[in-house]
């Protein structure tokens, strides 16, 4: 089971709003490499997962993935709080307001609502392991595209930093369970 | 000594189970009446209690949350290597 910290892992203080910005970083909260999405992946697959350590490291990354969709989701709430009307028109955020208003909903950044079928759970580890290496490379891409967006704003730039460079060591997590666990088993002859 | 090992241990289990309900409780019971006080000093037992005995079952048998893992065996990482609780067997 699981316990709250009332907490962000990082910090997450962002003075001006930006609706243009919020629309596209709603992408890691409800896209198809976003933070919900990494979350339910991992701690989906830890279930049938034959290694102990790996799922480990399934359930420990997965419950990070959870605070990252904490920030992200407070990146978008600080970026669409105290809108004028006219900044939601202008922006196209109007799209999205009229059906929620400024509620935190999972969507990508095209509008396209979240799906689990961004993800898998295949009940097998070297699958699932390559799938959550995969996963970690395309969030620390789309991180990469987001930080192109927002150079010009250091309050918005150094979270989604921060959680692009956690991509890379998720990356190198999975990559080591893949390689210590399942090349000893008799997974080997598919795993080369 | 196996049995008693095996009987203390999950006694101490279920008495975890037992005084987290009452935290899960009491934290709801608080969020919509915030000026209790009586509820925040029983709240504070049970959560005073249940440190104890998270600190006691990691030091003797495994720890059930990274916070504990400093009363735990330091020659093993027993938070990977021990039973899941979806196993089926704790």
């Amino acid at each position: 089971m699981w316990s709250y910290e009332k907490r962000l892992q990082f910090p997450v203080n962002i003075k001006k709003p930006n609706a243009n910005l919020a629309q596209v970083i709603i992408s890691q909260f409800g896209g198809p490499d976003g933070e919900l999405a990494a979350s339910q992946r991992y701690l989906s697959q830890r279930y049938s997962m034959p290694y102990r350590e790996v799922a480990g490291t399934l359930t420990d990354i997965g419950t990070e993935e959870l605070a990252h969709m904490e920030m992200v989701s407070a990146i978008v709430y600080q970026l669409t709080k105290d809108l004028s009307m006219e900044e939601i028109e202008a922006s196209g955020f109007d799209k999205y307001y009229v059906d929620h208003t400024t509620g935190l909903w999972p969507q990508a950044a095209g509008g396209v609502p979240f799906n689990a079928c961004v993800f898998q759970s295949k009940g097998d580890a070297i699958t699932d392991l390559f799938e959550d290496m995969a996963a970690e490379q395309k969030a620390r891409t789309t991180y990469d595209n987001i930080l192109r967006l927002v150079r010009d704003e250091p309050d918005v730039y150094e979270p989604i930093k921060f959680l692009r460079a956690r991509e890379i060591v998720h990356f190198q997590r999975f990559g080591e369970a893949n390689r210590g666990d399942c090349s000893k088993s008799n997974h080997t002859k598919y795993n080369h | 000594m196996n049995n008693r090992m095996n009987s203390e241990r999950e006694q101490l289990f279920h008495d975890i189970g037992v005084i987290d309900f009452v935290i899960v409780e009491m934290t709801e019971y608080l969020d919509t009446h915030p000026t209790d006080k009586e509820a925040m000093d029983y709240l504070s037992h049970y959560v005073c209690m249940k440190n104890q005995a998270m600190r006691e079952y990691a030091t003797k048998f495994s720890p059930l949350r990274i916070a504990d893992t400093d009363s735990s065996n330091h020659n093993e990482w027993k938070w990977a290597t021990d039973p899941w609780p979806w196993e089926g067997e704790c």
